[in-house]
């Protein structure tokens, strides 16, 4: 009976094989496009003569570099100097994501601030960053940067920060003992994030006063402190007027600043907005009752809103990290040697566009994927959980 | 969901077989490209050259710099001029008869190589060094050399720069994807300076960053650095160093494997300097056409069939002059006495009179 009934059934009214039919037809279309293009590709290679590979990039690339985390002369290959372009560009990415979202998180709350100036300051910000170009912010702000004085009449604060065409300078801890006292902050940094959380903890679910933690958290506060100020054996930039140089502390090349403080404020505008709408998902019930309860508008924020808030914040948020970690490859507007910039050069002495190309799309492909990655598990930490 | 599954492969096969009959008979069935008028159809996998592209098109399309004067500029009502440009209206010339069929693209060095290889121009006559490994493993052809040039570097008056090894612990502009960023680092290798680059990947930027005084020195072919001078602020504030760091060779070049088309492009180059070393001129070359020497006759395309052999009109060369004249009137209204730069001819003299301009006999 039954096998009779789907006989009857013509094929073109199947409701099962158009599911089937319309699957294949777009695998067909997908292979069929990627074959045409890359048969196109490997007809075309051979017809310039060119082979596909990547032993061009143990070459020496003999060009030099502005900005360099690693030891970089011209006679290394073309792989160190794209390492070393992927570490600037690394660099740009990791101060960025940490300043864009103190940045952002701070205007987006300082929307709701009590304070009218405050509303319309980061109003004000906000209307204009996101309505213009980044690539003209960039321009801006290096026309801005590159304004400053020569290095032998450099803009000098308090003998300790230096600013000049050729870069910023600023005291930067040196030597072992540098090392050694930054690996003692972090650790109090941890302890303080731990104690901080048991103390609320207590409160909270004991009602004890938190005494204890107070003083532990005192504790290592002073430690941190002592640590900051004498512990890291600061070394201040030094002008040197024979060689009409700053020696010592840290430069920053006005191109890493131009770069980083224009993604900064550029991609900050929009968390910013991010974070308010965050803000505004949460009922207005939430905010009256934890009022009612005495809670202060700060506290209300800190520990009632912006904990709820997150849940919408952080998807977003994703995205705008990997916009930024996108828009760093704009460094070639203004001369920073990141891994886009340098590979640019090294497709043209070498004339690999195809293999240098791909090289380029792995790299920023596999950073964003690592960015998602940490993202989504944020995500799920803040997410509601249901029992 | 076993049906299913094999259905899947045979799809598959057929698709693989499909796309693989695809790809290798393209390169038989695809050689008549419609002769539209500006789509510039890539000649890859047709086996036809460009020669035949540029013809059925009506117009060459010819990537220039745009942003030196006296080689390739656009004044405000964009029209070009300049070296570089005059030897695309040259091409055009001897090519479709016509100068002013040309469509000229602004490329910058980044982009130039790639321009060409994917057919977007049909040729580039934009400050291009001529190397080895451009000519070889970039795939490219160089055209006889129209400009012998030599990288310079120009720094601020004040500054107190006299030499290279002024510049240790300074800052040096350049454009990025050039050879001149290679030989700065060469040159300044030798000496053992520590020095800075800043790397541009465009020559507005740098010279821009150079104005404003980022770098203190600004590198680049001594020829682009004159030019440039004259559109900055204050021309007179900057001078360029007694030092050559390396041998420029500029001029037009072509994509690998069409010695068709790369004939045309190299002998219309010659063709300016012959005519120079013949006398022939924008002015007296109609009138030439029945002169009595048989060089000129054979030049002109009068007697013998020199054109034909390349596949245009034996009277290319004469349109060639006719439109922009010998290779020392263009030289001379471009970068020469009849310019704001009044640069000597120097080595870029024909070589009876001491330079190295030559052209292999026209016969």
């Amino acid at each position: 009976m039954t096998t009779n009934g789907d006989q009857k059934i013509p094929l073109w009214r199947d409701d099962r094989f158009w599911r089937i039919a319309l699957q294949i037809l777009v695998i067909v279309i997908v292979v069929s496009v990627f074959a045409l293009l890359g048969g196109n590709l490997t007809r075309n290679l051979r017809q310039t003569g060119n082979n596909f590979g990547f032993d061009f990039l143990k070459t020496s690339a003999g060009f030099n570099i502005l900005d360099s985390l690693i030891p970089y002369t011209p006679t290394d290959p073309y792989s160190r100097v794209l390492f070393a372009g992927l570490l600037n560009s690394l660099r740009v990415m990791f101060f960025g994501i940490i300043l864009t979202t103190l940045l952002g998180i701070a205007v987006g709350v300082a929307r709701f601030s009590d304070n009218w100036l405050l509303r319309q300051l980061s109003l004000i910000y906000v209307e204009i960053v996101r309505n213009t170009p980044l690539l003209l912010q960039l321009v801006f702000w290096y026309g801005i940067f590159v304004q400053f004085p020569l290095i032998k009449e450099s803009l000098n604060i308090f003998n300790s920060i230096y600013l000049s065409k050729q870069g910023i300078f600023l005291p930067w801890p040196s030597g072992i003992q540098g090392i050694i006292g930054l690996g003692i902050l972090v650790i109090c940094a941890i302890a303080a994030f731990i104690v901080s959380k048991r103390r609320t903890k207590v409160m909270v679910e004991r009602g004890e006063s938190g005494q204890p933690q107070l003083i532990t958290l005192g504790i290592i506060g002073i430690i941190a402190l002592l640590t900051l100020t004498v512990g890291l054996n600061w070394q201040r930039p030094m002008f040197n007027p024979t060689t009409n140089t700053i020696e010592g502390g840290l430069r920053l090349t006005i191109e890493f600043t131009t770069l980083l403080v224009s993604l900064v404020v550029y991609t900050a505008a929009y968390i910013a907005e991010i974070v308010r709408a965050g803000i505004q998902s949460v009922p207005k019930g939430q905010w009256e009752a934890a009022r009612s309860l005495g809670l202060k508008s700060g506290l209300v924020m800190q520990l009632v809103v912006f904990p709820q808030a997150l849940r919408v914040i952080i998807p977003p948020l994703n995205s705008q990290y990997l916009n930024l970690a996108k828009n760093s490859s704009l460094a070639v507007a203004v001369a920073y040697a990141d891994v886009y910039n340098v590979a640019n050069t090294t497709f043209n002495q070498t004339g690999r566009a195809i293999e240098v190309m791909l090289i380029i799309m792995a790299t920023y492909l596999t950073i964003n994927l690592f960015i998602s990655l940490g993202m989504n598990q944020l995500n799920r930490s803040v997410q509601l959980r249901e029992r | 969901m076993h049906k299913c599954g094999s259905l899947l492969v045979a799809t598959l096969l057929l698709v693989a077989s499909l796309t693989a009959c695809e790809s290798s008979n393209t390169t038989s069935t695809n050689t008549t490209s419609p002769g539209g008028n500006s789509t510039p159809a890539s000649n890859s996998g047709t086996g036809q050259s460009r020669l035949d592209i540029v013809k059925q098109r009506g117009k060459l399309i010819c990537g220039v710099d745009g942003k030196i004067p006296g080689f390739s500029f656009v004044n405000e009502s964009g029209e070009y001029s300049g070296l570089d440009v005059d030897v695309c209206k040259a091409v055009a010339a001897a090519v479709l008869g016509d100068p002013n069929a040309v469509e000229f693209r602004n490329l910058d060095s980044t982009e130039r190589f790639e321009a060409l290889k994917a057919g977007e121009v049909d040729m580039l006559s934009r400050n291009t060094t001529w190397t080895i490994s451009r000519d070889s493993s970039v795939g490219l052809e160089f055209a006889p050399t129209t400009f012998y040039d030599g990288q310079g570097m120009m720094v601020r008056q004040d500054s107190g720069i006299t030499k290279l090894e002024d510049f240790q612990g300074k800052a040096v502009c350049v454009e990025a994807g050039t050879t001149t960023e290679l030989n700065l680092t060469d040159a300044m290798r030798q000496r053992g300076i520590q020095f800075e680059t800043v790397t541009f990947q465009q020559a507005d930027p740098a010279y821009a960053a150079y104005a404003e005084g980022r770098c203190q020195g600004m590198t680049s072919d001594k020829s682009q650095l004159v030019a440039r001078r004259s559109t900055l602020p204050n021309p007179n504030e900057h001078l360029l160093l007694d030092v050559t760091m390396s041998k420029e060779p500029l001029g037009p070049l072509t994509v690998n494997n069409d010695s068709t088309w790369f004939d045309v492009v190299k002998w219309t180059t010659f063709a300016l300097f012959e005519a120079e070393e013949l006398g022939v001129k924008q002015d007296n070359v109609d009138q030439l056409k029945t002169s009595d020497n048989p060089n000129i006759k054979r030049f002109l395309g009068t007697e013998g069939d020199l054109g034909k052999g390349m596949g245009l009109s034996n009277d290319f060369a004469a349109n060639a002059i006719k439109a922009v004249g010998n290779y020392g009137e263009v030289y001379e209204r471009n970068l020469g006495e009849g310019s704001q730069f009044k640069l000597p001819r120097g080595q870029n003299a024909l070589w009876t009179n001491g330079g190295l301009m030559y052209s292999p006999p026209f016969r």
